[in-house]
Parts: structure tokens; sequence; C-alpha cells
């Protein structure tokens, strides 16, 4: 066990480096460039004249959607690396099997795409 | 470098010793590497458009990107009185240190990964995930029309592109049966003929029409994915200014374009170690195998990025709903039906010998 997390010790330290070099941009501007706001500087940029409304405003609902998408896809190519990764090692017997399986997984995943399709969720006029 | 250290430290401290070691020089690796190819990337595009590009500071411009850093240490950090100011500063924070910590895993040569862990490729695509969150935040703490609506593109843009790339990982995964790096790279030893994009041995060349467009459509979507033209809409100056970064200025800018550059070279080492065969050589035998792995690895990211660059200097931006189509109903498709084409050959044959 302490060997298998001893693994994931340097993702941890190059974590930490570039936290402190990110830090270190960020901090180092605050020490040697000027500071001076005013309030023209500080406001939104909007070509020009000053901003009407809050900028939180409504957005097409087509954003949802794609965000809904894409959980279902990703999901479902997060759960075929598993499959993926060991279906070359299956003894001859059982790989068909494997890979009918999953074929009939994708089948029905299939069958939803096209329905999204149809339904005209994809589109972007 | 690490026997030496847990020699002399002991082995806990001498390996952690090592490992920071280890992870300094590939971060500083990376950052020069990063500044001449920013200025690569500029040159190549000067050179399409028959003009000199920078070429005032150093020789031929070579110390641009350095004075470029300076500029940006010596300006004002400019917070918009309206924004969210701790998530205004988080956003280009986590772009850039997830921008980083990809590289963890991705072997440069033989051993050379900082941490060779057996689920590599997830765990880039879980890092590479996470980078949406670096470009929505900082859209959203702007309160700002121009950032918010750059922002929404740019996530509904990236999360498309990245099933595709998903899908496209796993034909690669089928091959080789391993979810390590290195495995992936090993897989692919013995010459050009047998790099997943041009399988040529008998009988893996069946292979050869499914994986190369594969290489294409990666290739594709590493663009989309990195908001590089012609699919950089989220940027798009004449529609939305700069998108996400309107309101950055100074060091939290240099975050973000460090961010965005370093996503791009890791796109480049993807495909080379997917579909390019890694550090290996293309012919295996001297003179080209005297050259050390960590050159081939090299030379191959840069070829991949001068394709990159030229694709920015030649092809006109897509038009969104051209994006989302090209995402959803060309590649999508595609992509599932070779995950498809090559389960079935792997389960037929028992896979490339």
């Amino acid at each position: 066990m302490t060997e298998f997390l001893l693994e994931y010790l340097p993702i941890l330290i190059f974590f930490g480096i570039a936290s402190a070099m990110g830090i270190a941009f960020l901090v180092l501007p605050a020490l040697i460039a000027p500071s001076d706001p005013d309030p023209d500087k500080t406001a939104a940029y909007e070509c020009g004249f000053n901003a009407f409304e809050d900028a939180r405003i409504k957005f097409d609902v087509r954003f949802y959607l794609v965000a809904i998408l894409f959980i279902i896809f990703d999901l479902e190519v997060a759960f075929l690396f598993p499959w993926a990764a060991t279906l070359i090692e299956m003894p001859d017997a059982t790989r068909a099997f494997a890979f009918f399986s999953m074929l009939v997984f994708l089948g029905i995943l299939t069958v939803g795409f096209i329905y999204e399709w149809r339904k005209g969720a994809l589109e972007w006029e | 470098m690490y026997g030496f250290f847990e020699n002399m430290m002991g082995p806990h401290w001498g390996h952690f010793t090592a490992s920071v070691l280890h992870v300094l020089i590939i971060m500083i690796a990376l950052l020069l590497s990063l500044a001449y190819l920013l200025l690569a990337d500029r040159k190549i595009w000067a050179a399409v458009q028959m003009r000199k590009g920078p070429n005032v500071v150093g020789p031929f411009g070579l110390l641009q990107s350095f004075a470029d850093f300076f500029k940006f240490v010596f300006k004002e950090i400019v917070i918009p009185a309206g924004a969210d100011r701790p998530l205004f500063i988080l956003a280009p924070f986590l772009t850039f240190v997830l921008a980083f910590i990809s590289w963890a895993v991705i072997p440069a040569g033989p051993g050379l990964a900082v941490s060779d862990i057996n689920v590599g490729i997830l765990y880039l695509f879980a890092i590479s995930s996470l980078g949406v969150y670096g470009i929505i935040i900082g859209g959203w703490a702007s309160n700002s029309k121009y950032p918010f609506l750059g922002a929404l593109r740019s996530a509904a843009q990236m999360v498309s592109y990245e099933v595709s790339i998903g899908f496209i990982i796993i034909t690669v995964l089928l091959l080789v049966g391993s979810l390590n790096l290195s495995d992936i790279v090993e897989a692919q030893a013995g010459g050009i003929w047998h790099w997943h994009a041009f399988m040529l041995t008998w009988p893996n060349i069946v292979l050869l029409p499914v994986l190369f467009p594969m290489l294409v459509i990666f290739f594709v979507s590493a663009l989309a994915e990195t908001n590089r033209p012609p699919f950089d809409l989220p940027e798009a100056e004449s529609e939305l200014v700069a998108g996400y970064q309107v309101e950055y200025s100074s060091t939290p800018y240099l975050l973000f374009m460090i961010g965005e550059y370093l996503n791009i070279v890791l796109m480049s080492a993807m495909t080379v170690i997917l579909f390019l065969g890694g550090w290996h050589s293309p012919l295996p035998f001297p003179p080209f195998e005297w050259i050390p792995p960590v050159f081939w690895f090299a030379l191959k990211i840069v070829l991949v990025f001068f394709m990159f660059a030229m694709v920015k200097a030649m092809v006109p931006r897509y038009r969104y709903d051209q994006l989302m189509r090209l995402g959803w109903k060309v590649f999508l498709p595609t992509s599932l039906v070779a995950v498809v084409l090559v389960g079935g050959y792997v389960a037929l044959t028992g896979g490339p010998a």
C-alpha cells in the first residue's frame, strides 16, 4: 500500500512546486509594479461606454444541453476504460463475449444518441 | 539520480529530494522550451504572412519571450470593480497549475516520467477535464459581458471535443491493453511501421484505414480542445474582443497564456505518445538509434507543434454552429465506430502480436 501511494508522491510534489511558482508570479507585480486604480480603469470593459446592467445575463439553454450530453458521453468513456485495458488479455473463449456485451451497451447509447439527434438537441443555428 | 540520493540520504528522504529535483528540472525545461515555442509560433505565423516577426530583442528576436515576461511582471494588476476578487485571481492560477501537473506522467524517455503511475492516461483525461474550470471561473468572476460569453462558448467547445478525444484514446488502449503511458510507447517499439498511426505489419495493416484517420481526428480535436485557430471562437476578436481574458492584465494574464501554451504542447505530446511512437526512433537501426530517445520525443513534439502553428496561419476561423456540428455529428459517431472496429479486431485476433 505504501509503495503504491509512493508512486503518487511526485504528483503531489509537482502540484506543490507549480502552486508555489504560480503564487510567486501573482505576488511579484504586487511588489514591483505600480498600483494606481481609479474608477475608469476598474470599470468592466464594454466598448467605450459604462455598463448598463449586471453582466451575468440569461444565456442560451443549449449550453446546458451540451453540458448534460457531455456528462453522459464522458461517463461512457470512463466506463469503457477498464474494458479497453483488459480486452486484449482475456482468454480466447471469453473475449468474444466481452466484446459483444460491450457492444450491447454501446448500442443502447447509440439509440439515445440517434434520438437526441432527431430531436434537434445538436442543432446550433 | 534516484540511486545517488537514496544512498546519500536514506531511502525516504533521498527519494523525496530526487523527486523534487526531477520535478524542478522538468518544470524549467518546460518553461524554457515554452519561451522558444512561443517565439517559433509567432515566427511561423509571420513567415506565412511574409512578415519578419519579432526580430528586435536579441539576435533574430531570440530573447523576445523573456522581454515579454518582464513586461508582464512590471505591469499593474487591474481587478475590475464588479469582479469576484478571490475567484478572479484563482482562475488563472488554476489554469496554470493544472497545465503543469499533467506533465508529471508524461514519459520523455524510458523511465523518465516523474510519476510512472499505472493509470497515466486516465490521470491525463481527468486533469484535462478539470481545465475547463479555470476558463469558466475566469469568465464568470470578471463580471463583464465579453468574458462571460467567451467562457460559455469555450466551456461548451472544450467539453464537446473532450468526448471524441476520449473515444480515440480508447481505440489506442484496446491495442495496448494498458493505461500506463510507458506501456503505450513500448507497444510501438521497432520502427515507424509499428507506430499506431502507420501500422504496416501483417495482419495489423487492416487497422491502417481506421487508425490513421483517428490521428487526424485527434489532431483536429486537440486544436478545438486548446482553443487554437481555426477553433478560437472564445476569443474571436471581431465578436468577443478576447473572450474570457478581456479583463485580465499583468501576471494573471501571463498565467493564462502559459497554461494555454502548455496545454498545446501537452496535446502535441499526447499525439506523439498515442500515435507517433513516443521516444522511439523511426528506423530501428544506427545511426538513428545513436540519437538519445529524449531527442526523438522532443523532435516529434516540435513537429506536431509546427502543424499547430501552420494551421493557425493558414486556416480561416470556423463558425460556432459548424464547430458544434463537426464535434457532435462527425467526430463523435466516427470515433464511436472506430472503437467498435478496433474492439472487433482485438476480439477476433487477440490483438496485435
